[in-house]
């Protein structure tokens, strides 16, 4: 069966009804990286059904009960990587390096039917494996991203591998703008570009803030397009709540170079109501007295 | 007492003509870490990757996950102090078979304290998934690239580099897991690693003119430490047993005999030689090992402790039994 072709106003769709899911599971539950859905949305939306070339999913339609770390004796677990299909030469890879996004990643899958709806429920429930921030056996992750600044490595490590092997499918990466001060980073940037790896292409959140405060006031990234192609990159800087945008920048020529999109977004994008907690969006808590407003809002989404 | 010369080298370089899957990655120390040789023969498998080992290690990950098998070169001490993190979330909990091959173990280095991996058992051997063995002579080093290879899971190895003495014969290569009885006996009990065993080897031979009994186990895995041999040596021996290592004494060889005897409820007595919890500075190999105590004559002192006997042996004793004339590196 072909893949769906999505229009942009399905993508945008898609977007709109994994922030309102993820509304849901915080008022539900207490607590949730709201922020980071409202930021990313768009991004994974247009990734899984406008970008990225991949393969059926393969992985269950219904979460599981957490199928144990891996060791000598369990590397056979199913996983996380399965959803984006069976690795071929041609297909791409997708890494996901702030594992706190888990949420979104999770309910992308299920708006592109990856993952079913009922799978969702299980999100950070004991025992499960769709834990608030998994590893590589997580729905979607291709490995174990919490510890911030080294999956980019992983991923171009992997990308490096495929070039040696000619494979030509491409190897993605979302990152965080905040894990860009991690060294780690600029490490990875620097050997990207010296093994000319333009099989890389990474896509960065960049919502401008972190759980203490605005980046600017925390550790100053920027300018972040500047310091990216002096490191070598093909950089791309754009609205990370334009579908079109983001699809466009994804199929620019980068030979010889990784090429990186900075996807300038909000972390209260489409829930107004978050607007005057900026900064402090990184873990979003709904008291009683707005548990009204966000209802309301809820509803009408 | 034969010395060999750039062992690693010719080994790894041997290893990678079988294994098309194997790449080298080196952290801007290859020529100090016997893979100039490998640059050389395989230019398209070896990958610098600067002075930047985090990015390495994850580095290394990727690779593995794609089916290559990544042996990292530099010094043991930037392969676990600086990249804990990334060797743990990158490699060890996805159980990758990534392979650190980690050159100046302990204090083989007039570099200093910033060069010298004194602590590295006692870090990794608490590392689900991680396995780690400590080469003593040249034998192992020509064996230790099949025994990592037939591990699943990543693998660090302590590894010994230029002029490096065969202990044992070069027919009988190192087994996983299973410490190599040097000497039967059934007074006392020393384990041995790494440099040390040399050393233990001249002092056994010295105690045993005296008439001591000795079980004599050179141990080169240090993770697992599940050997059947260390639990029958520690049984039979009526003093107790003695570990000397080059590294501290705490979360090393030392403990892992200590944890073997307590839970195997042996109740026997323990006197561990090593770098008393201290760091090290830089010199000659003899003089730290003379000044850090993982020698012959500190060994012979820790066994008149165990059995409250007398030998009398001086460094004169010893100098006769120095197999060669055997300097540091």
């Amino acid at each position: 069966m072909p893949e769906k072709v999505y229009s942009k106003e399905e993508i945008q769709e898609v977007a709109t009804r994994v922030r309102k899911n993820i509304l849901r599971l915080t008022l539900e539950r207490g607590g949730c990286y709201l922020g980071q859905a409202c930021s990313s949305a768009e991004i994974f939306a247009s990734l899984y059904t406008g970008i990225l070339n991949l393969g059926p999913s393969l992985g269950s339609m219904d979460a599981i009960p957490f199928p144990g770390v891996p060791s000598p004796d369990n590397m056979d677990y199913p996983k996380g990587s399965l959803y984006h299909g069976a690795f071929e030469a041609d297909k791409d890879r997708f890494f996901v390096s702030p594992a706190h996004y888990a949420s979104v990643v999770y309910c992308t899958l299920a708006e592109t039917g990856r993952i079913s709806h009922q799978a969702i429920e299980k999100f950070n429930v004991d025992g499960w494996n769709m834990e608030m921030i998994g590893a590589e056996h997580s729905p979607g992750f291709e490995n174990t991203a919490g510890s911030l600044g080294q999956t980019i490595s992983i991923a171009c490590g992997t990308a490096h591998a495929r070039k040696l092997k000619n494979e030509t499918g491409k190897v993605f990466v979302l990152l965080s703008d905040g894990e860009i001060q991690e060294g780690q980073a600029w490490e990875a940037f620097q050997a990207a570009s010296f093994y000319k790896l333009d099989n890389v292409v990474v896509y960065i959140d960049v919502n401008g803030q972190q759980l203490e405060g605005y980046t600017k006031d925390v550790m100053d990234i920027e300018p972040l397009a500047a310091r990216l192609e002096a490191f070598g990159a093909k950089v791309m800087d754009v609205d990370g709540h334009d579908i079109q945008a983001m699809i466009d920048a994804s199929k620019v020529e980068h030979e010889g170079k990784p090429l990186v999109v900075l996807c300038r977004t909000s972390a209260a994008h489409g829930i107004p109501l978050l607007e005057k907690r900026k900064p402090f969006l990184h873990f979003v808590r709904v008291g009683n007295d707005e548990m009204d407003d966000f209802k309301k809002f809820y509803e009408q989404m | 007492m034969k010395i060999e010369v750039n062992t690693h080298e010719k080994n790894m370089i041997k290893w990678a003509s079988e294994h098309p899957e194997a790449v080298v990655l080196s952290g801007d120390l290859g020529s100090s870490c016997e893979i100039k040789g490998f640059l050389n023969t395989y230019p398209d498998r070896y990958f610098s990757l600067g002075i930047a080992e985090q990015n390495m290690v994850s580095w290394a990950a990727g690779l593995a996950r794609e089916g290559f098998r990544p042996y990292l070169h530099t010094f043991g001490v930037f392969l676990y102090r600086r990249v804990l993190d990334q060797l743990e979330m990158s490699v060890a909990y996805p159980n990758l078979p990534v392979t650190f091959v980690g050159f100046l173990p302990g204090i083989m280095t007039p570099g200093g304290v910033t060069h010298q991996a004194t602590n590295d058992i006692a870090v990794l051997r608490n590392i689900p998934n991680m396995t780690i063995f400590d080469i003593g002579d040249a034998t192992e080093i020509e064996s230790v690239l099949q025994v990592a290879h037939d591990v699943n899971g990543p693998v660090f190895i302590r590894m010994l580099r230029k002029e490096v003495p065969r202990l044992f014969p070069a027919n009988e290569p190192m087994v996983f897991n299973r410490g190599r009885v040097l000497t039967e006996g059934t007074d006392i009990a020393i384990f041995s690693s790494s440099i040390c065993t040399e050393e233990a080897m001249r002092a056994t031979k010295v105690l045993t003119e005296k008439g001591l009994s000795i079980q004599h186990v050179h141990i080169s895995t240090l993770k697992p430490f599940t050997d059947p041999t260390v639990v029958e040596t520690l049984k039979k021996v009526k003093y107790g047993a003695v570990t000397m290592e080059n590294h501290v004494t705490i979360g090393g060889l030392g403990s892992a005999v200590a944890d073997v005897i307590a839970e195997e409820g042996i109740g026997t007595k323990l006197i561990k030689v090593g770098i008393h919890d201290t760091y090290t500075h830089g010199a000659s190999k003899m003089y730290l090992m003379k000044k850090y105590g993982l020698d012959a004559l500190t060994l012979i002192q820790a066994v008149k402790n165990l059995t409250g006997k007398y030998f009398g042996i001086r460094e004169e004793d010893l100098e006769a039994v120095r197999f060669e004339d055997y300097t540091a590196v």
